[in-house]
């Protein structure tokens, strides 16, 4: 991808945005739901409802509430929940970090299960135990993030209790955090104890969103290294006396991750839609459970701003992508 | 004359048993040190096969039958794997048929020709760069430094080569098998390749397998040959005789569809396959009574 290439797709930016906003914003406002109707105190009076109902400006046309939504939104100004009472834009950024974070952590682990069982599958090509290990991918891919996080929950937090099966860190412990990235900030400052805390809860959520990917990465991956194994300079490097693991390693490897990254990358967006039930079960206050109460409580405005950032990451996930394959490969940074 | 290279009644099927085709049936050849053997014969006769077995590159459904592969006088077949490993790629060296697809398209080409150095000769990554820049500019690249920083794609096709031709010379082989090296570079690069692995051939003191089947480059580069006819040699010698006074009538049907100037090209007549099946017995037996006479 050459560099005119990511020019163009940071214009495309804005109207994509744009696009997003319009759907979510006309797509709420037409299926059934009453924010109102979930906030008022039974027997409220007709005239306090309308009342209510122009306080949220929510009496206006979709049209009428969209502009002055928007001409907020440009400003930086997001709006008000309405079942939290605070500004969205800072709710968003108060939990966007643990969602990081976890996705983080769950990428990390599928790229490294994923990584490990595709060598071993092609180090064992056309044995038995390569069968064996595609059988496995299947039936990983098949499981979806959310059964694994129910699976895993009753295994680990029920049935052998050794993990924190809910919340983010434990409330007896008291840290006083400078940022929301805890995890990071607690890797950073040395304090291994409160990382570990951490990572005793986000371990059980993490494992459930990375083994669907893992999966996915394994597929992905053995077979570009499948292909690239039968390329001449694979063959070659036989003849020049290294051994198999070596030539998988050292040739094969960074030819086949080009593939890899390129079709799986985006593919991290499964994973980060995968948050918001796995959060919701593990009670971890992320932007994936807090988009579970928004919609229960029809709060439109949080609604959209969570949404809009679940857009801006899946955009930035995106470029990301493109930008490590050309990093990963000189034929296309040479264009 | 001790022979570098001494392949012997070589047997190779390719395929799943029961239907497998077996591409060599008893090949023996020897190559001497500092020869220039050439390897010829049409698609499919085996020689490529050949040169594969001797690598140890043969594809995974290949099975070797039976018979004997003795570099400098030791059993590749028979060796342990590690000590075969050591062997390959130091002692005997590839120049491989295409120069696209020959190296790997993510490393530099300096990192390409240090990896091997490294590996057998344990020399330090600086030292392998500084001997990777000589053979470099050996194999006539002008500013072997800048391309040492380049990736293969960022070079020409016969550059490539020469590249190739420089790795398979690194250690000073004893034996490089040179697999159709110059059929997929158009003629004017296909000269000074040919010039190029002489000279690396005489300046580091190896033999060379040379399989083609230009039988113009044999006549230019290779002072004995041997032709392959469905996986058995029907035929060897000196190049000046084998051309001259070609006795089997396959070679004389070989020579026949080699284009020339002075007269347009036939092409390769057929030879009965039980005429070459006669004569190859034949020829064996006259081998045998060769072998029985100078004993």
């Amino acid at each position: 991808m050459r560099w005119g290439e990511i020019i163009r797709r940071l214009v495309l930016i804005p109207p994509t945005l744009f696009g997003v906003c319009v759907i979510v914003f006309v797509l709420l406002r037409v299926v059934p739901g009453d924010p109102i109707a979930m906030m008022i105190p039974p027997g409220a009076s007709p005239a306090d409802i309308d009342r209510l109902r122009a306080f949220y400006g929510l009496d206006q046309s979709i049209l009428q509430q969209f502009i002055t939504w928007l001409g907020q939104a440009l400003t930086g100004n997001f709006g008000r929940s309405i079942s939290l009472h605070q500004n969205v834009f800072e709710l968003v950024l108060a939990r966007l970090p643990a969602t990081l974070e976890l996705s983080l952590l769950a990428t990390l682990i599928a790229t490294a299960l994923g990584v490990m069982v595709a060598l071993t599958g092609v180090y064992v090509r056309g044995r038995r135990l390569e069968w064996a290990i595609d059988g496995g991918i299947g039936v990983f891919l098949a499981i979806p993030d959310f059964l694994w996080a129910l699976i895993l929950l009753l295994l680990f937090g029920v049935l052998i209790p050794l993990l924190p099966i809910s919340g983010r860190i434990d409330p007896q412990l008291d840290v006083a955090f400078r940022t929301n990235f805890y995890l990071v900030e607690s890797l950073l400052t040395g304090r291994l104890d409160v990382a570990l805390a951490l990572l005793q809860h986000m371990i059980l959520p993490a494992v459930a969103l990375a083994l669907p990917f893992a999966a996915l990465v394994a597929r992905l991956l053995k077979a570009s290294l499948a292909e690239a194994e039968d390329q001449d300079y694979a063959q070659i490097a036989r003849a020049r006396g290294f051994s198999r693991p070596a030539i998988l390693w050292r040739e094969v490897f960074p030819n086949a991750l080009i593939p890899t990254v390129a079709l799986g990358g985006v593919q991290v967006t499964l994973l980060l839609g995968g948050t918001v039930l796995v959060e919701r079960i593990f009670s971890y206050e992320g932007i994936g459970n807090m988009a579970i109460d928004a919609v229960i409580n029809r709060d439109f405005p949080l609604i959209q701003g969570l949404i809009l950032t679940f857009a801006v990451l899946f955009i930035a996930l995106n470029l990301a992508v493109d930008l490590l394959v050309r990093l990963l490969d000189p034929r296309l940074r040479h264009g | 004359m001790t022979a570098v290279l001494a392949v012997h009644d070589l047997h190779v099927a390719i395929g799943e048993r029961g239907r497998a085709a077996n591409v060599l049936r008893g090949a023996s050849l020897e190559v001497g040190a500092g020869e220039v053997r050439g390897l010829v014969g049409e698609s499919g006769a085996g020689k490529s096969m050949l040169g594969r077995a001797v690598l140890g590159l043969l594809p995974a459904n290949a099975v070797i039958g039976g018979g004997t592969i003795l570099f400098e006088g030791r059993d590749l077949l028979a060796m342990p794997e590690p000590e075969r490993r050591g062997l390959l790629g130091r002692r005997i060296a590839l120049i491989p048929q295409d120069p696209i697809t020959s190296l790997n398209p993510v490393k530099r080409v300096g990192a390409q020709i240090a990896v091997t150095l490294r590996h057998h000769l344990a020399l330090s990554k600086r030292a392998a760069l500084e001997r990777a820049t000589e053979l470099l500019a050996e194999v006539a690249i002008r500013e072997p430094r800048r391309v040492l920083e380049l990736y293969p794609h960022e070079i020409s096709g016969g550059m490539r080569q020469r590249v190739l031709i420089a790795m398979a010379f690194a250690c000073d082989p004893g034996l490089v098998i040179a697999d159709e090296p110059t059929t997929a570079l158009d003629v004017t690069v296909q000269r000074q390749v040919l010039q190029l692995v002489e000279r690396l051939r005489q300046r580091h003191g190896a033999a060379v397998l040379f399989i083609t089947h230009d039988l113009g480059v044999v006549a230019k580069i290779c002072r004995t040959m041997t032709v392959l006819h469905a996986g058995r040699v029907l035929e060897e010698g000196e190049t000046a005789d084998v051309l001259a006074r070609p006795r089997h009538p396959y070679t004389r049907a070989l020579l026949a569809a080699t284009p020339r100037a002075d007269r347009p090209a036939e092409a390769l007549r057929p030879v009965p396959p039980a005429l070459i099946e006669s004569l190859w017995s034949e020829a064996h037996r006259l081998d045998r009574l060769d072998v029985a006479g100078r004993a």
